[in-house]
Formats: C-alpha cells, structure tokens, sequence
C-alpha cells in the first residue's frame, strides 16, 4: 500500500535521509528503528508531505503523491502522531480529537460522538473536558494517538508515542496499538523501546545515518552485525541493553 | 446550534432594541449608532484574528473597501443603495480573499502578516486620496436623501435598530462558526497549524475562507458608516484609526469569543466619553486611555473582559465542584 | 521631461534623506535582532525624541545637533524603562502581545503628545537650516549632508559596540541563543533592555538631525514607522548594514517616485516595494539573517 522509492533529503550539507527504499503490505505493524539523528523523523515528514524530498518517490495505493500536500494525504488515509507532540493547547481533549473526526464527519454530533469513542479507546475518556495544555506527557502521547486515529486512517504513522512513558503506562498502550491493527490500519511505528518494538513488530526497518541498512524480523534484525554497529558507533547500544533490562 | 446558543442573543439584541424608545437624544443615538458600527467592524476582525489568529493591523483596508464601494456605486453609477450594501461586502470580502491569497500562499503569519496587511490598508489609501475617482482628498458626499429606499431614515433610531439587527446577525454567524467544522477548523490552525495540516485541515482554505468572511463583515460596517455620516474620505475610510479600533474591540472584549468584540466596543467607548467627561478639552484623551487599556488588558486579562469573568466565575464555582474533582486527579 | 541633472539631485536628496531613514530603522532592526520584536512604538518614540529637539531649541535655546547629546543617553533611559517594566513584564513574552503591548504604547504616547502640543506642526530655524554645498553643478543641502555622514558614522560605531565591547557580546550571545546566554549567567532582561535603549538612543540622533529640515507634530511618527519596516524589511530583519543600504535604497526611491509621480503618490512605492519583499522575500534583499 505504501511504497517509498529511493528517497532522500538534503538538509544544507547534511544528506539526512539518503536513499531510503521501504514499502508496506496493508495490515500489521512494520517499525523503523535507528540511533538518534538517523533520519527517521524526517522520513515520516516526507511520507506526510511536511517534508519534501530532494530526490525519490513515494507511492500510496499505486498513486504517485510524492509532491501532495499534508492534508490531502490525510484524506487519502495517512495519519500521523508528532515526536514532539503538538497538542492544540487552548482546546479540551474533546475538542482537539474532533477535530480529527470532522475530517470524516461533517457534523458536529457525529465528530463530536466520534471523538468521545476515540478518547475512550485510548484511555482518555475520563479526561474529555481537559484543557490539552494541561495533560501530562503521557496524556499528551494519548492525545496524539487519538487525534491521528481519529481521521480514520488506513496507514498509521506512529513516531515513538512510548517515548517517556513509563514502563506502566507503556504496559497500558500496547494493547491499544495492537487493538488498531487489528482494526485493519496498517501501521508503520518509529521506537526506541525494544522490548514494545520485538513485542509488536511482526517487521522492522533499520535506518543509520539516513541509510536503510537492514529489514526483517525483530529478531533477525536485532542480531544482524551492521545494526549492532550502527547503534554501537554511536553508543547506543548500551542505552538499548539497559532498556532491554529495564522492561524485560 | 441549539437553543442554548441561541437564546443570549436574541434576548441581548431584544433589551438593546428597547434603548432608543428610552433614550431620545440624538448625540447618544449617534454614539450609540458609531459604537455599533465599531462593534460589527470588529466582529469581522474578530473571525479573522480571534478565532483564526491571524492578527490584522490593516483592517481599514475592509472598512474602507466598503464605505468607497458603496459611496462609489451610488455616486457615479446611481446603483440603489441596498444593492450598494450587498455589492460592498462583496468587495470587502473579494480584497480579503485576494489578500488572503497573497500573504497566506507565501507562508506570512504573525507579525510578518501584521504588517503587511497595514502596508495594504496604507497602500489603498494613498490611492483613495490620490485619484479624483475616489474624490481624491476632498473625498465624497452621499447626496441627502431621506428615504428607507436610499438606506436613509428620518428617525436615527431606524438606524440604529438596522444596525443593531446586522450586528445581531453576525452574532449568530459568529455561534455558527463556532459551533461548526469550519470552526473548528479555524482554531485548530490558529492552535497549532501544523497538526491541524496532519488532521486533513486545508489551512489555505480555512484561512482563505476567514479572511474573505471577515472582509465582508468589516466591509458591511465600512458601508453602514458612509451611509449614516453621509461623507467619507481617505483619512476616514482607511485611516489606521479604524484598523486600530477594529483590533482593540475584540482584543479588550475577549478575543475569539462571540460576543468579544461587542463588550469590548462597548467598554473601549464608554469609558472613552467618561475620560473625555472628566478631561473636557483635551485632545486624544479618549485614545490615551484605549491604549493604556490595551497594555494593561494584555498584561493582566488575556481573555480580555469575558476571561476575567469566566475566570472570576470559575472560581466562585471551583469552591464547590472543582475542589474534589482535582484531588480525585492528583489521587490517581 | 526631466533633465539628468533634475534627476541625479533627486537621487542624492534621496540618499541623504534616506540616511536617517536608515538611523532610524537602525534602532528598530538591532531591537528585532536581539528580542525578536517589532516595535511598534517606535514611531511614537521618535515623535518624542524630536519633540525633545525642539523644546531644547524653543527654549532653551539649544541647537538641534547639540541637543543629541544629552538626547542620546535619556532617550536610552527612556528605551531602557519601557522594555525592563513595561514592555517586557506585559507581554509575557509572547509575540502577537508585545505587537499589541508596543502598539498600545504607541497609542498612549501619540496621544499624550498631542493632548500637551495640541495638533499643530512645528519647525525649528537654524542658519543653517537652507545652506547649500555646491558639488560640480550640483547643489545639495548642508544639513541633509551632515545627516548622511553622521547616520554612517553612528552605524560603524553601532557595529563597534556589538563587535567589540563585552556588552555588546553580551548581546549578540542573547540574541544567538535566548536560554544558553540565561544559562552561562547572562542577565536577559538587563539585556533586552539595553538593546532597547540603544535602539531608541538611536531615535535621538536621528530626531537630531530631522529638525534643521523638517518638522514635527504629535503624528509625525507614524509616517516614519511604516518607512522604517520597509528599510529593515528590505535590509533584512536584524542586519544592521542591511538597514543602512535599505535606507539609503528606500529614501532614493521615494524621492524618484515622488519626482515622477508627485507628492501625493510619492510614498506609494516604498508601501509597494514592502508588500512585494514581504510576500516574495521575508528573509529581505540584503540581509543573510532569516
Ligand atoms: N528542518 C531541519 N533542518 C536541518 N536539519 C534537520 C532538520 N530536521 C532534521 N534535521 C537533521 O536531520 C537529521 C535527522 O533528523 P531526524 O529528526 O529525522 O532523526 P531521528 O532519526 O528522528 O532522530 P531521533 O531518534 O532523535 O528522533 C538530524 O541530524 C537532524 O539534526
Ligand atoms: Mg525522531
């Protein structure tokens, strides 16, 4: 349903992501994972149309949107949650969800009713009349999950909605992610946290200094001599065995 | 909208309504009358800066768009001056579409888009001052008339009431937007603009959308304030003096609040005729007073007069219900 | 239609006119640079500097060129004040409030002006207000000259104070990066408020050297305010050789466009050449800085 073909990103000097290839089959959740600075944000960026490429295509259900702005992708089914959430802070949980919902249902009613199902779902239900602004971080991860599943997507961007939970409340969204899938939403999750990306992941994408160096199974993956190195060169590997221990 | 949304307006507009059969004096009709004006001017501004955060400095551009648009078409081309009203909003509401067009497509926001919608109120000014088509500096007399057909009433009460309707009018436009897609649109780009784009929201259009609406509204105030002084000129029509009324209304009042803009002309100008009591003659004092409220308004009561009650409200309340509610939160 | 000579005097008038357009952006481009900022009362604070011109001259007796000197360190005071305890605290440091909080000083002090001076305009007359320095067959105004050359002398003396005073690193640190300057225990708000003196000391040279030439009235401020966003527009928002080329740019211009368009549309071409930076080039003409 997706394919990204050859893409790459030039940041001044920087060559962020560079020629990165990754296509996904509707159903099930794929991860992308890498050290910090690898690229991952901003491949998301181009595959939501806030980014555009310097080179390369991207392919949605067999439509060439390489060049379509962010909300018509949205339209076409591609949600995504921000690293760095970005709650609309003046409005209450209900209102920032509707306003994910209005991009399928016109009325307020039905947004407003669709926006309450969501909120339930991802265990905001008791916090509908909150202002965003004054969520915790993991409300404001909740939120942003709600707001993207919200529209309806068909391919779900997740950009690590685990990072600063704690291992509790990773514990509680889990099972949510895993509910969506099996919903039929294809969904393609950036993580840190190994043990959520082996426990969820049926495939992973590796991604280190803007290159696709490796895809599989976690597992595979997680073996493969290039990514060890990859996360090593950057001492990340301990980072990822200390979280290993920690969640494990 | 249901009828709670409805009920505040009407029974408001029904108790301002009654005003002229207990005031008969025509200088407080006239005050009465440009208050209102303002206040329609301002609810125009106030769907543009308010709800869509997209502050204008240059809403003179709209005000004057419509007091030329209709002074014009009934001067040189004998158009009906209700056919007049209705052309100018469509002016007012095409410049700010194009406007619109212009800034939003090259990204312009905040103070950037500030300043450039003053660069074009100025721009039309000079040229309303300058063309002998506009009158140039003389500017233009609408010739008396008195007849409902010309929009021109014996009894200023008349007027009064007209303007009162429009701005009853937009009131419920304005619960409208609030209450609809579009506005929830508008203030989740006014929130946060890129979240909004991820959610499916053209904020282009949206935006685009606002602008022309607002325009209009603004243009129709613009229109109603040729029509009841009769003359306009550049100064007058897009003078900044207006751009600044237009802003500090809804900002004093509440800002992206429906009935902001009204609550805040209404405080801005009787506590102008207060100073202006108290001082007499001096020049500016009303306007020294406008901007000393401005500062202190952003300084201490950022959701203008209805934030301070609805804070004030809140509090009274919170004793009671919000007491338990927080420690049930901070029990989890 | 117009001689050469006609039109090259228009251009040299221009440039000097456009000289203390340039002072004048000078101050409001060092106040974006640094606090990220428009000033809206800029304006008004020049309209206060060359009422302060005037008063010296009307009674005391002081020539305007003198009268900068004292000017310069109150009208720095005065900077200094607003930013520290009123703009500042007001804001909440926001920038849609520090618009509005600039733009309700602008209202106050216009006002103010007006309710002491009432509207009527005001000019002062030195011996030299008139006097004209013959260049080949060209003859250019004495004062306007003096403006030019101390507009230029004030921006490399500006430019000294950032590059090679400890305050003026100071500055530059802040305007680089708010919070690390916070960290390394740089006082911000002190700063800011210094940055803000300067730009208005700026306004009183320029208010100086206004006066011999021109005249004043509590309104005046405003039609220099919208000249000086064109200048630190075009020059680049925080350039300071960015503002002294779009001033002298923009004075040559206006004094073209008002040779071939006449007074009344004269300043239509800046409001043009502003709107068409702005959509098509925020970052501006000459400047690097976005
Ligand atoms: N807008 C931008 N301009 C310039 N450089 C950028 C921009 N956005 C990202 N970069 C750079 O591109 C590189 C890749 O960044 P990106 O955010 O995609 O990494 P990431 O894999 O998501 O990292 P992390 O795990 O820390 O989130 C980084 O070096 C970053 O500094
Ligand atoms: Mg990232």
């Amino acid at each position: 349903m997706l394919a990204v073909d050859g893409v790459s990103k030039r940041f001044g000097g920087l060559m962020a992501v560079d020629s990165a290839t990754l296509s996904l089959h509707p159903g099930g959740i794929v991860g992308l994972i890498g050290p910090n600075g690898a690229g991952k944000t901003t491949l998301f960026s181009m595959i939501s149309g806030f980014v555009a490429p310097t080179d390369g295509r991207i392919r949605f259900e067999g439509t060439d949107i390489t060049a379509e702005e962010p909300h018509r992708r949205a339209e076409r089914g591609i949600g995504r949650t921000f690293q760095i959430v970005q709650p609309f802070a003046g409005l209450t949980v209900c209102e920032n969800i509707a306003v994910g919902a209005y991009l399928r249902h016109a009325k307020r009613a039905d947004a407003t009713a669709k926006a309450r199902d969501v909120a339930r779902r991802v265990g905001l239900g008791a916090e509908l009349d909150r202002p965003a602004g004054r969520l915790t971080v993991a409300g404001r991860k909740r939120l942003e999950l709600a707001r993207a599943l919200a529209t309806e997507p068909k391919l779900l961007l997740l950009d690590e909605v685990l990072a600063g939970l704690n291992p509790s409340e990773i514990r509680d969204i889990i099972p949510v992610i895993r509910g969506i899938r099996d919903e039929g939403v294809t969904i393609l999750m950036i993580e840190h946290v190994m043990q959520a990306v082996m426990n969820l992941c049926e495939r992973v994408y590796v991604l280190a200094q803007g290159r696709m160096i490796a895809e599989g199974p976690p597992a595979v993956v997680c073996a493969d001599t290039r990514v060890i190195e990859a996360y090593l060169g950057h001492g990340a590997a301990d980072r990822l065995k200390a979280e290993g221990a920690a969640h494990g | 909208m249901t009828a709670r949304d409805l009920i505040p307006i009407a029974v408001l507009t029904l108790l301002a309504a009654l005003l002229p059969l207990v005031v008969t004096s025509s200088p407080v009709l006239n005050f009465l009358v440009f208050m209102l004006i303002v206040a329609l001017g301002a609810q125009g501004w106030n769907i543009l800066g308010g709800f869509g955060g997209q502050f204008s400095f240059g809403h003179a551009a709209f005000f004057g768009t419509g007091a030329y648009v209709t002074a014009i078409l009934q001067l040189r081309y004998g158009v009906n001056a209700w056919a007049g009203l209705v052309l100018a909003v469509a002016a007012g509401a095409a410049v700010g579409w194009v406007i619109g067009f212009l800034s939003f497509r090259s990204g312009l926001r905040g103070s950037y888009f500030a300043l450039v919608t003053l660069a074009f109120a100025e721009v039309f000014r000079i040229l309303a001052n300058a063309a002998s088509f506009t009158g140039g500096a003389a500017g233009l007399l609408i010739k008396l008339d008195v007849h409902p057909a010309n929009l021109q009433f014996a009894d200023r009460a008349v007027f009064y009431w007209l303007v009162l309707a429009l701005v009853a009018a937009v009131l419920l436009l304005t619960r409208w937007i609030q209450r609809s897609r579009f506005g929830a649109q508008l203030v989740a780009v006014r929130e946060n603009e890129d979240a909004a784009k991820a959610l499916g929201v053209n904020s282009l259009t949206v935006k685009l959308r606002a602008i022309a609406l607002s325009g209009g509204v603004t243009a129709l105030s613009g229109c109603l304030y040729a029509q009841y002084f009769l003359y306009i000129d550049a100064n007058i029509a897009y003078g900044s003096w207006i751009s600044v009324e237009l802003l500090l209304a809804p900002i004093i009042g509440g800002v992206g609040t429906v009935f902001g803009p009204v609550v805040g002309a209404l405080t801005l100008h009787g506590l102008g005729e207060v100073a202006k009591q108290f001082a007499g003659r001096i020049p500016g004092i009303d306007l020294i007073v406008f901007g000393g409220v401005l500062v202190l308004a952003v300084a201490f009561a950022r959701g203008g007069i209805l934030g301070l009650l609805e804070r004030l409200r809140d509090r009274g309340r919170g004793m009671v219900t919000r007491g338990p509610k927080e420690v049930s939160h901070a029990g989890r | 239609m117009y001689s050469p000579q006609i039109i090259l005097e228009a251009a040299l008038n221009g440039l000097m006119t456009g000289a203390v357009y340039a002072l004048i952006a000078l101050g409001l481009t060092l106040i974006y640079g640094v606090l990220h900022i428009i000033n809206f009362a800029h304006g008004a604070l020049l309209t206060c500097a060359m009422f302060a011109v005037w008063i010296a001259w009307a009674w005391l007796g002081m020539d305007p060129y003198l009268a900068i000197l004292p000017l310069v360190p109150l009208m720095f005071v005065l900077g200094y004040g607003l930013q520290r305890f009123v703009i500042g605290p007001a804001s909440h440091g926001d920038d849609g409030n520090i618009l509005l909080v600039t733009l309700g000083l602008s209202i106050v002090l216009e006002n103010l002006l007006l309710a002491v001076f009432q509207s009527d305009t005001r000019t002062l007359d030195t011996d030299y207000s008139f006097q004209v320095v013959a260049l080949g067959p060209l003859l250019l105004s004495y004062p306007r000259l003096i403006g030019l050359g101390v507009a230029v002398v004030v921006t490399g003396l500006l430019w000294l104070v950032l590059n090679r005073t400890d305050t003026g690193k100071a500055i530059r640190a802040v305007a680089k990066e708010k919070l690390g300057a916070n960290l390394v225990g740089i006082d911000v708000p002190h700063v800011y408020a210094v940055t803000f003196g300067l730009g208005c000391a700026c306004l009183a040279v320029a208010a100086g050297l206004l006066m011999p030439t021109f005249y004043v009235n509590p309104r005046i401020g405003g039609a220099f305010v919208l000249v000086a966003f064109t200048v630190v527009v075009l020059g680049g928002m925080g350039s300071l050789p960015g503002a002294l080329l779009g001033g002298l740019f923009i004075g040559v211009v206006e004094s073209l466009c008002g040779l071939f368009l006449g007074d009344s549309l004269g300043q239509i071409g800046i409001f043009l050449i502003f709107i068409a930076v702005l959509l098509v080039r925020p970052t501006g003409l000459f400047g690097a800085k976005a």
